[in-house]
Formats: C-alpha cells, structure tokens, sequence
C-alpha cells in the first residue's frame, strides 16, 4: 500500500477513535450546533496560522478555545436564544476566516481541501497532532467520564454533589477544541461536526450503557473512513464527503434494523 | 421531634436576592434543625427555588449569610431532570452516579423508596412517581443529613402525591434528617411538615402549619377558602388542637373534607 493511503488511513482511524466517545457526550448534551459554531471558526485558526507563522492545527485549537469560551461567556449574559447565539458565531466566524485568508496575497490554499478535507494530504506530522491529541483527549474523557457524565444528566444536581461543574465544562470544551484542530485535514470544516455526531447516533441502537455507546461509536466511525476512504480511492471523490455519506448510510441502515426484544 | 432544639444543620440570615432587576427575595431567614421538617410555600414567583439554590450554594445571595453545619452531607432532589433519549442509561446507574463512598447499596436505597422494581429499566421509561422515588434513591445513597425537595411530588397524581409525602415521612423517622422541601401545592405539604415558611418575595409568615394557616397574610395570599379546607385539614389529622369554629361556615363538613384530602387545587 502507498505511504500516503498508509498515512490517510492511519489519521482517519485515529479521528474516529476520539471522535465516537466525544460525540456520544456531545449528543447526550444536545450540543451539536455548538459543535457546528466552533469547527466553523476554524477556518480563522488557519488564518491565524499563516499570520503568525505558527502551527495550523495550533492556531485552529487557540482559535477554537477563544471561540468556545466567549460563547460560554455569552450565553449567560446575551438574553438570546442559545440557537441563534450559535448560529451567529457559525457563520461569522467563518466568513471572517474566508475574506482573511483572502487578504493574504502571498499565501496560495486550497480552499476546498480546508472547508471539506483533504485527507490524502496527510502528513506524518499530521499524524502527530491526531495521536498527540487522540492520547491527550482520550485520557483525558477516561479519567474525567464519571464527573462528565453526572455533568450531563443534572448540572445542578451533579454540582451539589460535590462535582466541580465549571471545570468539566471548561475540559469538555477543551477536548472539544483539540478534537477540531485534529480532524480538520481530514474531514473539513464543514463536517467535523457530523463525524461527531452520527456514529454516536448509529451507536445508541446497539448500546446498553453509556461506555457501551461511545466504543461502538469508535467503532462506527472508523469502518465509515475505512469504506469512505475506499470510495473516496476508487471513485476519486472527496474524502471529506465520502467518509460522512459512509457514516450517514450506516446511520440509516441502523435506523431501520430491527430492535432487540425489549427487556 | 426532638424535645429540645438541636444545632441548625443550615440556618440563612437576611438573605436578599435581586435577579434580572426585580427584587426576588429580601430579609430571608430560615432554618432546618435535624428531623424537622421544613415547607417552603408560596405561589408562582415568590423566590421558593431561589431561595432554595441560594442554601443549596448554587447562587450567591446579594446580601445575607448561609452558615451549614461543618461536613454537611446533602441530598438533593431537582424540581425537573431530562435525561436525552440517546443516553442508555439504567436506574441502577444513574442512582450509582450519586455515590460518594461505601454506604447503602443501589438495591437498598431504591427498596427503601419502594422502587426496586425499576432498577433495571432505562431512566426514559419511568413514570412521574417513579422518577420522583428513583431521585430520592440517589439522594439517600449519600446517607444525608439534611434532604433538599424541590417540588417532590411534580407530574405526580393525587394518589401517588399521598404516597410520596408518606414515604418522606417515613425517611425522616428511620434516619432522622431533617427535610427541607418547596412546594406550591398546599394540602398534602401542610399535613406533611412540621414548620412552614410562607414566602412572597419576604416571609409573609412561619409557624407551625395550623397557625400558619390562620394568618392573615397567608389567607390573603392564597385566598379564605384556601384557608379553611386546610386547617380544617390538619384539625382533621391532629385533634390536640381546637377546630377554631370559623373555619366551618357556609359549606357542609363532608365536602371539606374531601376538598382537602384530595389535594384538589383551586388556582
């Protein structure tokens, strides 16, 4: 197999392992806009990069960090419908990312590879950041699931017993943001999201228990970038989109599976 | 009841609170000793689960003090939980999710609540009542001091309102905690406590519930006929005390009666 299939392969495995236990904590939180908000200002993480002459994964997790903290910030004072907060900083965000990068004359991008992923441009220093970040978000989600997941349930309840609420919430968002900057080579901008989202949705039917629910979604998610990588070889059609029409036709067929005999 | 006054297990002085520009509570005080039972009533508005977060610690008062007995263990009970449908989740573990060491088990503390029947349903299927005894499983599995109800029998039916106000009772009895509850329903909590606090924003005025139920601000607040059903409901419970011969006048015993005792609301 090429190096560069290798490699592609490789960074698409590594996002679906942190993507699927992620996403399930996601949609349990019914934070897939706020999801959508922050991966849309990271086309101003790229900007930033190139400006500051800094790492691009790095400047799209600052980005991402500043973002999801200011809409933290916000949604407890704006007296605005959290949704419409969201999309406003959606397509804000990447609309200033879009006329930045264009102002910058001397630096020539694909932007097509950025808004939707150009996953066989992976380098091994990419591959770095996904297995740096995977280590990082996955320990993390390990050691801090419990508190997380009361978090979820009842903040107000989980604060009374004794979890430090704001700490997780500050931590999600983190894990959130260095989850961004990692899988924006390989699905885009304009999807992350979905790959957060639909293998935890396609893993709720075969799942028991929370923990259950996240490692079928790892799981999903990673046979969707194997079979839409391999579409995205064979038919020569982006990567980005293939790996989400994988996840989505998985989704679909697990909605329509019939359902184990109730307990 | 303990013969003499105990130590508070949490006490608030002149708490005031303003949120979004109005005035929601000022000049509050409030106590809970062990195994006493304390009411919060008031209508919609009046800063019941205000005042509630504030003892709670999940606000901070403008103005006033909230002292807790050192190493409070509380068990907490919300007014409204949704739990995501896409989150598989058993009783059993979103009781064990309250745990903070060894103690009672899962079973035990949902036996106690007469809901271990459900311990292996998910969350999602459970009905009002159920929910309502599963909260308070969690609650007990941290062998509370003091047990803090908002609203515990929302969504509940009449009868299902009777039963949890007699599981409460029972608790207090086994383990002694004291209870501190909120509430806007009337009858059942007045029968169910030992002190009420009426709020509208200040403490219209607290008591016992037969005495709380004669004052003036109480009868203006939720109305004579209000007034009547229940201390003639707690005469009905409690014969030590006089049956005030006002509270009988125009209508006949027997509807009274069942006025109260179904817990029926009037607005």
């Amino acid at each position: 197999m090429d190096d560069f299939i290798m490699r592609a392969f490789l960074g698409g495995l590594g996002i679906a392992l942190i993507a699927g236990p992620l996403g399930a904590l996601v949609v349990w939180r019914r934070m897939a806009f706020f999801g959508d908000a922050l991966s849309h200002s990271a086309l101003l993480g790229v900007s930033l990069g190139f400006v500051l002459g800094i790492n691009i994964s790095l400047g799209i997790a600052l980005v991402c960090l500043a973002v999801a903290l200011l809409l933290v910030l916000l949604q407890d004072r704006v007296r605005l419908a959290s949704d419409t907060l969201l999309g406003i900083f959606a397509h804000s965000t990447l609309s200033i990312g879009l006329v930045a990068i264009t102002f910058m004359e001397n630096v020539r991008i694909d932007l097509m590879a950025y808004l939707f992923g150009d996953i066989l441009a992976v380098s091994a220093g990419d591959l770095l950041w996904i297995y740096g970040g995977g280590v990082v978000v996955l320990g993390t989600l390990t050691a801090l699931w419990r508190p997380l997941l009361a978090v979820t349930i009842h903040e107000d309840l989980a604060r009374v017993e004794g979890v430090p609420v704001e700490r997780m919430r500050l931590a999600f968002v983190l894990l959130i943001a260095i989850t961004i900057a990692a899988a924006m080579k390989i699905v885009g901008v304009l999807l992350i999201t979905s790959l957060l989202i639909i293998p935890a949705a396609t893993a709720h039917r075969f799942a028991r228990t929370p923990e259950q629910m996240a490692c079928i979604a790892a799981l999903i998610g990673a046979a969707a970038v194997a079979a839409g990588l391999y579409a995205s070889l064979y038919f020569d059609t982006p990567s980005g989109p293939s790996v989400v029409v994988a996840a989505a036709t998985m989704f679909a067929v697990s909605a329509i599976w019939p359902r184990r005999a109730a307990a | 009841m303990p013969a003499e006054p105990a130590a508070p297990l949490i006490r608030a002085h002149g708490i005031d609170k303003t949120l979004g520009g109005r005035n929601v509570l000022s000049g509050i005080d409030i106590a809970v000793r062990p195994a006493e039972i304390v009411t919060v009533i008031g209508p919609n508005g009046a800063g019941k689960t205000t005042l509630l977060r504030i003892l709670l610690g999940l606000l901070r008062p403008d103005r006033g003090t909230v002292e807790r007995a050192p190493g409070l263990r509380i068990g907490y009970m919300p007014q409204r939980l949704v739990i995501d449908d896409l989150l598989p989740l058993t009783v059993r573990r979103f009781v064990e999710l309250g745990r903070a060491g060894p103690g009672t088990t899962i079973r035990a503390a949902l036996d106690e609540v007469k809901a271990g029947h459900v311990i292996d349903q998910p969350v999602q299927a459970l009905s009002g009542g159920e929910m309502r005894r599963v909260l308070l499983a969690r609650a007990l599995l941290r062998d509370p001091q003091l047990l803090v109800l908002d609203e515990p029998v929302q969504g509940v039916d009449v009868v299902g309102q009777g039963d949890l106000f007699r599981l409460i009772l029972a608790i207090r009895e086994r383990r002694g905690c004291g209870v501190l509850m909120v509430s806007h329903d009337l009858h059942l909590v007045m029968a169910a406590t030992d002190t009420v606090l009426c709020l509208n924003g200040h403490v219209c005025c607290t008591g016992r519930p037969e005495a709380v139920s004669r004052h003036p601000e109480y009868i203006a607040l939720f109305g004579a006929r209000e007034a009547d059903a229940l201390a003639l409901y707690t005469h009905h419970h409690d014969h030590v005390h006089d049956a005030a011969g006002h509270v009988v006048h125009a209508h006949d015993h027997e509807h009274h009666l069942r006025d109260a005792a179904g817990g029926k609301r009037h607005g």
